[in-house]
């Protein structure tokens, strides 16, 4: 206790002094010693071997940083710790790296080691803050390793690391644009992914590296829409952002037709002068629209996508994060039709209770919104009142909301308000509160002479500021309909026997003089008084007493010519050279003399000019054009990287972009006929509207438990309620679940026994049943956490949402239903509803990967793996057991390796056996035939000074020590190729000569075949999306349009296995790299007419290409 | 997004910064102290300051301006919130969020920078996870620190970050099960001088405390939903449960935390449970004024009124007051002008009340300002509004927790009376 305290003390201390700490140690004590010294005793803890000396020393540098103190200087001391195995050092190291970094860049690099070792560790959450460090130094030399490493975080299984790659981005891209191009890959890939944890991230990368690229959020729309919910907070911001604009440019302005109806109720608009140009505006467009209306002789109808976004934000107005709220606020005011909008108001006024930066903010917005849409708010004109303890800001802004609120039926409680205001303490808001008078009284003619008389009573407040403020407001007041009020001139002009404020005083004078002609008789008088006190006035009201003078005499002159000239000739001796001025200026414009030049002829035109009105309006006028609740909007100026909002679009981009072929890849889809799918792109409408309805839960992080609770009922009720969705209703409940996989099972049993009979080992089904108990297990545990409730929960929407579209799907349905009578009756609907259970496997395997408790899916992989190549084990049987599903080892190709000619006499031919190498399972067993044609014996045949790429071994073939003549021998030799298709260089000897020679591998030999189940297959598949995955279209062979050819073709060309499949139209092969057991996974889905489709999915990218490329050949020629 | 962040105090230091992207030179604060010179008082700097190359967004609480320095275009109340969330984080790791206790926990502030922002946009704000990244300093941990040179680093990884329930702690186990509710309302009020409501609003919030072993669900229902008006919830509440049935059901953070809070309309009529009965005037010419005030409750359902406090600024021309409470004490701030009246509780049968004398300034005319009179109050066992709950449930764990709920009623900091 007594040394925690101590140290604290000591820091308090040393800190007030403002002097940095020194710690404890009193060798380095004493105020006087140098920074050098200090800093020596700094790195002498660094560089000890006790954690604790290195941790005390780090905090004490992160204290120097948190104060702003240079500690840059201790940077070699420091970036030693990095590897340090105790995690705070490590992280204040991080801390002290990344802020110090940019300036010691070749320094830093000795860290980066540690970094990408740290990107390679099993823990996902390392690897992740590994990316995080790594991103955030910035050094340029490092930007392909960053590059790199942001590739492959992007496709790492983890989505936690997925996220920390999309931070990295803009990062990197801030680092060096250059990188642009490529990093929009990334994005792409990454806005595909389908887990909350990464969609506000990347959302927030793409915002910041191509903000323009709105095309990419096409495909991703409505699942961003239907994540948006379980998004964190802060993503949800960022998301609601982004598809505001992208609204904006892709549905048409749901209020196109409302703002004819408006035109008639806006009567009262039009009588505010300064609206006047808007309307014509206004009236222009509506016309247009009006036109276009009538062209198109259709009412709007919403896009669904449009509904199905405002549908889904509408939930997060009751987020506690204001900045959602706002976010949804905004989003509703730029895209929601006009009676919707007001649902926002109630959450913007609770908005107001927050702190008082918060209420600054939304009442900014607030007043914005007021003039475009006053009815909004009108119901909550209470919660704008304004309270003696509100900042002044908040009061000010307040006012302004208020006065844009007030029209005839309530404008007497604002009035009545606006009173108990003035008599406030805060000089500053009275004043905005009499210029709010002014603007209320200008816009409700109503209440103008009431504002007005109130004013005039202001008047006589002995405050200097409300009064020139009143005099200021009265005037421009006046100066619309100066006729109707010379009595309140008149009235002014008695009260210059009170006011003694010069400002005023000056003000009542301008005004007389201005409408000298509506006061003919006042006028001269106070000229009179005026002239009696000239002497006494204040400059300023000397100067107005001049200009009355002036404004007088060319109107009056008979009566003033003489006061006139009394006033120029006081001004003329007056202290103050404006005044002298002035007086000299006017005499010369004034009173024609014979030297007066010719502007004298225009003294009336320049003293009696028409002065116009000034307008009042409020400073949030056309504010809108800004995004509401962007920084751009609160400045009323374009902030940096500010994206326009963009204006509806004259007729809507073709909605079909927006659909999403589920799953393209996913072989399941193209095993229904082509004719299928074409109608499936004709009738776009009803296709989505399920996705719309469907995809939410499915395609939510937490899927899986929405999908297990989805209840029979609702799902039940879903299919009756239109008849488009049983056609491909994707939800399983956990009930319907069982029975499907033991259909499923049923139905592989009938395939198995209608094809040519698969022998079934038992351990194949065993990690079936293996895989699925564990799933099922990870089910319950999820259903588990998940409440009950929650079935209830989802059902409720799920009917509800279908309520809801049953408006729209009712023509939809009729569609269908017409579709479904135009299909060929030969279709029996058993296939249909096999297909349907085949998705729902499929999407269950789906659900699976992205699962959020990470730790279930490598379990599963791993066991499944371990059986895999426990079966691989017995291989020798296993090829024996199921010859269908291993590559038949009859297509071996042979490869020349010498010639008989160059070889004088001996040739070598090899071919890649395809057997495991049992010395070492990471080779590729090369048997060679060694043919000797020669005369005479060839003795001592070994190999001799291999050169090989790095990383690549071989494992030399024993010596072959006699080879008679005429007599051929066969040898095995190994080579790891590191999965590449380098070659292998090296010499083959005999007692006499020596060759040399390559051995190439074709990429189909750098694999070896393994057995997966078709469920492991999709699996896998689904884990190996994005860029790992390389689809291509071909016309097969006129040789190769069976299952059989094409078995054989590509077993020919890769060293693959099949992988049992329940349809025809689709082969599947699976196999692993020797060197890296990286799964190479390859479909070929065949369609009519020879056309095929070519899906390879692999780890390595490398591998993949070449590999399409070779199956591509085999199977074209 | 956020770049950089500067600690500001009172008198105007920066005492921290910490930088998220490249460094800004702290200079960029010139234009926050010119913004703070020219605003009158300190809650008048504008939230929002544009500076030829930067925006600074700043937020004021407990005296210090967090500073945060933008580049490029952001939701201003994104960066609002963030900064609000870090001063709630701080508070809720040291106590108290005070430049001292910044200054004493310097290390940990900066590790939790650290966490809750990558590379300026926000990380991990559940104090859940930051709990379980950086342990809260307590002083019994400060000591075996310096003692064994550990750390206050959590040395497991911070699971929740991925779980679907990122504001809940997995293993969470306690020996006392324990679920605590605080329904605490809050009244806001215009009063006019003739005592008649102008505006009445109920903002309500429930807080919850809540100990409770593994991963309960919890379904709360009230007797009568139908009053809130418009809430707003905890993400773990889930949301088309309380649309369908008005009913709550969340799985629970671990520890404190606010579960909704909410709003009754100020159409219904609120009954405010304390009258004023007041008599201030100014006589002209005179220099002196009187002052009189008592206080009384009012429909209060029989509960008693406590830790009542007026506070009144008084015009500027009143040079000091010469007053005398019957119960509580009152000072007076010659240079504020600020009386404030430290009443306790109110007994119905003897009505506490200030009266006395105010003295002038000689010679001048009588203030045409009127005060305004701000009350503060407690009333312990009652939600204004009539909020009841129902039930509490738990779901998903076998053992029977103990469950506590209470309620108190509270003046808001607007319960203004207006005496003009």
């Amino acid at each position: 206790m007594s040394a925690s305290s101590a140290f604290n003390d000591e820091k308090g201390g040393s800190s007030s002094v403002g002097e940095p700490e020194y710690g404890h140690d009193p060798a380095s004590g004493g105020i006087f010693s140098s920074d050098y010294k200090r800093h020596d005793d700094l790195k002498e803890m660094l560089d000890s071997n006790k954690d604790s000396l290195k941790l005390e020393a780090m905090k004490r540098i992160v204290a120097m940083i948190a104060r702003g103190k240079n500690a840059s200087d201790l940077f070699p001391a420091v970036v030693k710790n990095v590897a340090c195995k105790n995690i705070e050092v490590k992280k204040l190291v991080y801390v002290y790296l990344v802020r110090y970094a940019e300036e010691q860049q070749d320094l830093a690099l000795l860290s980066i080691s540690t970094f990408q070792r740290g990107l390679k560790d099993p823990n996902q959450l390392i690897r992740a803050s590994a990316l995080r460090v790594l991103s955030s130094i910035r050094v340029t030399i490092i930007v392909p390793i960053m590059m790199l490493a942001i590739k492959e975080a992007a496709s790492d299984m983890s989505p936690y690391v997925r996220k920390t790659a999309a931070h990295a981005i803009p990062k990197l891209y801030s680092l060096d644009p250059e990188q642009k191009d490529q990093l929009i890959e990334v994005i792409e890939k990454l806005l595909a992914d389908k887990t909350t944890l990464v969609a506000g991230s990347v959302v927030m990368a793409f915002e910041e590296v191509c903000p323009e690229r709105i095309d990419l959020i096409h495909k991703n729309y409505r699942k961003l829409c239907n994540l948006l919910i379980d998004v964190e907070e802060w993503g949800q911001v960022v998301i609601i952002n982004m598809l505001t604009r992208y609204a904006r440019t892709q549905f048409l302005n749901p209020n196109i037709n409302e703002s004819l109806l408006e035109e008639g109720g806006g009567g009262e608009k039009t009588f505010y002068g300064s609206d006047e140009d808007e309307d014509e505006d206004e009236e222009e467009k509506e016309k247009k629209a009006e036109v276009a209306a009538m062209a198109k002789r259709k009412p709007y109808v919403m896009d669904p996508d449009h509904r199905l976004l405002l549908r889904n934000t509408k939930p997060l107005l009751q987020s506690r994060n204001a900045a959602v709220v706002m976010a949804v606020a905004q989003l509703y005011f730029h895209l929601a039709p006009k009676a919707e909008v007001g649902v926002i108001a109630k959450a913007l006024v609770r908005l107001l209770r927050s702190h008082s930066e918060v209420q600054y903010v939304v009442l900014q917005n607030v007043a914005t919104m007021t003039i475009k849409r006053r009815g909004m708010f009108e119901p909550y004109l209470k919660s704008f009142y304004i309270r003696s303890t509100d900042p002044t800001q908040i009061k000010v802004l307040k006012l302004e909301v208020l006065t844009n609120l007030a029209n005839e039926t309530n404008i007497s409680t604002i009035l009545r308000e606006f009173q108990t205001y003035i008599k406030s303490m805060d000089k500053d808001f009275v004043a905005a509160t009499i210029q709010a008078i002014g603007r209320c009284a200008t816009n409700i003619g109503e209440v103008r002479d009431t504002c007005l008389n109130g004013l005039v009573q202001l008047l006589s407040n002995r405050d200097e500021l409300v009064v020139a403020e009143s005099v200021v407001v009265i005037k421009k007041l006046l100066q619309m309909q100066p006729e109707k009020h010379s009595d309140i001139i008149k009235h002014m002009a008695k009260l210059t026997d009170n006011i003694q404020v010069p400002m005023a005083r000056a003000s009542i004078l301008w005004l007389i003089g201005e409408y000298c002609e509506h006061v003919p008789k006042i006028a001269p008088d106070v000229l009179r008084k005026m002239a009696k006190s000239f002497t006494n006035e204040e400059d300023i009201v000397k100067l107005q007493i001049i200009n009355l003078a002036a404004k007088l005499y060319l109107t009056n002159s008979k009566q003033t010519k003489l006061l006139t000239q009394y006033v120029l000739n006081l001004a003329k001796y007056d202290q103050n050279y404006d005044i002298r001025d002035r007086a000299r200026f006017i005499r010369q414009l004034i009173v024609p003399t014979e030297k007066s030049g010719a502007l004298s002829k225009y003294a009336k035109k320049l003293f009696l000019a028409l002065k116009p009105a000034p307008v009042l309006e409020s400073p949030f006028k056309d504010r809108d054009h800004f995004q509401l609740g962007s920084l751009s909007h609160l400045l009323n100026a374009k902030a940096g990287g500010y994206q326009e909002l963009p204006d509806w679009p004259e007729a809507a981009p073709d909605p079909s972009v927006r659909n999403v072929e589920v799953k393209e890849s996913v072989p399941e889809w193209t095993k229904c006929s082509s004719r299928e799918k074409r109608k499936e792109k004709k009738v776009e409408k009803p296709f989505y509207s399920d996705s719309e309805g469907e995809s939410g839960p499915t395609e939510s992080a937490d899927s899986e438990s929405d999908s297990a609770s989805g209840s029979e009922s609702g799902s039940g009720s879903e299919e009756s309620g239109s008849g488009s969705e049983s056609e491909e209703s994707e939800e399983g409940s956990e009930s319907e679940e069982e029975e499907e996989e033991e259909e499923e099972k049923d139905k592989k049993k009938k395939k198995k026994e209608l094809k040519k009979p698969v022998p079934e080992t038992e351990s194949e089904q065993s990690s079936e049943e293996e895989d699925r108990k564990i799933k099922r297990k990870s089910k319950q545990r999820k259903s588990d956490s998940e409440s009950e409730s929650d079935e209830d929960e989802e059902s409720e929407s799920e009917s509800s949402q279908s309520e809801s579209e049953d408006s729209e799907s009712e023509i939809e349905v009729k569609k269908k239903k017409k579709t479904a009578e135009m299909k060929p009756p030969s279709k029996p609907v058993k296939k249909e509803t096999k297909k349907e259970k085949k998705e729902m496997s499929l999407l269950d395997l789906d659900d699976f990967e992205p699962a959020p408790s990470p730790q279930v899916t490598p379990v599963n992989t791993f066991l499944s793996n371990s059986l895999v190549t426990d079966l691989e084990g017995l291989s020798l049987s296993d090829s024996v057991l199921s010859p269908a599903t291993i590559a038949p080892s009859s297509v071996l190709k042979n490869y020349e390796l010498l010639h008989r000619i160059t070889g004088e006499g001996l040739s070598v031919e090899y071919c890649f056996s395809r057997q495991p190498f049992s010395p070492d399972a990471n080779m590729v067993a090369v048997q060679m035939q060694f043919t000797n044609s020669a005369t005479s014996d060839t003795k001592n045949l070994h190999m001799e000074d291999v050169k090989l790429q790095s990383g690549m071994r071989v494992k030399e073939f024993p010596e072959i020590e006699l080879l008679s003549a005429g007599e051929t021998a066969m040898a095995v030799m190994g080579i790891d190729f590191c999965d590449s298709t380098q070659a292998a260089n090296f010499q083959l000897c005999t007692h006499t000569r020596k060759f040399f020679v390559s051995i190439q591998p074709p990429v189909g030999e750098l694999m070896r075949p393994i057995f997966l189940t078709e469920n492991e297959f999709k699996k896998e598949q689904g884990q190996l999306m994005g860029m790992n995955e390389i689809t291509e279209k071909l016309t097969l062979d006129a040789k190769c349009r069976n299952e059989h050819a094409i078995v054989q073709r590509v077993t020919t060309a890769a060293n693959l296995s099949r992988v049992p499949c329940g349809s025809d139209k689709e082969c599947r092969f699976a196999g692993r790299t020797v060197t890296s057991s990286s799964l190479v996974l390859v479909t070929v889905a065949t369609k009519e007419e020879g056309a095929a489709q070519l899906t390879v999915n692999c780890e390595k990218m490398v591998i993949g290409t070449m590999l399409v490329k070779d199956i591509l050949l085999a199977l074209t020629q | 997004m956020i770049h950089s962040l500067f600690l500001v105090n009172a008198s105007g230091d920066i005492f921290l910064e910490k930088h998220w992207k490249s460094v800004v030179s702290r200079s960029v604060c010139d234009y926050f102290f010119e913004a703070q010179e020219r605003a009158t008082e300190p809650e008048n700097v504008p939230p929002v300051i544009p500076t030829p190359h930067h925006y600074l967004i700043s937020v004021l609480r407990h005296r210090i301006y967090f500073v945060a320095v933008i580049q490029s275009e952001v939701p201003p109340l994104f960066v609002i919130e963030f900064l609000h969330r870090v001063v709630d984080t701080f508070q809720d790791y040291f106590g108290v969020c005070t430049e001292a206790a910044i200054k004493d926990n310097v290390v940990v502030v900066y590790e939790l920078l650290e966490e809750m922002l990558d590379n300026g946009f926000p990380l991990a704000t559940e104090s859940n996870i930051l709990k379980e990244l950086i342990k809260p300093p307590t002083i019994l941990r400060t000591m075996v620190n310096t003692i064994t040179g550990s750390t206050n680093v959590g040395e497991q990884l911070p699971t929740g970050q991925l779980s679907v329930v990122p504001w809940r702690r997995t293993g969470v186990k306690y020996t006392n099960n324990e679920a605590y509710f605080d329904v605490v309302e809050e009244i806001d009020a215009i009063i006019d001088k003739s005592g008649s409501t102008i505006t009445a609003e109920i903002q309500g919030v429930i807080d919850a405390c809540v100990k409770l072993t593994g991963m309960p669900d919890l379904t709360l229902s009230f007797m009568n939903p139908r009053l809130l008006d418009d809430v707003s919830f905890h993400p773990c509440v889930r949301f088309k449960r309380w649309e369908a049935e008005r009913i709550l059901s969340f799985i629970p953070p671990d520890g404190n935390f606010r579960l909704l809070s909410y709003h009754v309309s100020s159409q219904n009529l609120v009954a405010i449970p304390v009258y004023v009965k007041h008599n201030i005037t100014f006589r002209e010419g005179s220099s002196q004024g009187r002052f009189d005030l008592t206080l009384g409750p009012k429909q209060t359902m029989g509960k008693a009124v406590e830790s009542v406090l007026v506070s009144s600024q008084l015009p500027r021309g009143v040079l000091n007051a010469n007053l005398n409470p019957s119960q509580g004490t009152y000072t007076f701030d010659p240079v504020t002008k600020l009386l404030s009246w430290d009443v306790g509780k109110i007994n119905p049968q003897k009505l506490p009340s200030l009266k006395g004398t105010m003295s002038l300034q000689a010679g001048a005319s009588k203030p045409d300002e009127n005060p305004t009179i701000n009350i503060q109050f407690k009333i312990q066992q009652m939600a204004i509004s009539g909020l009841k709950v129902n039930r509490l449930d738990m779901y998903g764990e076998k053992y029977k927790p103990f469950k506590g709920i209470k309620y108190m009623t509270k003046a808001g900091n607007l319960c203004q009376f207006r005496l003009h």
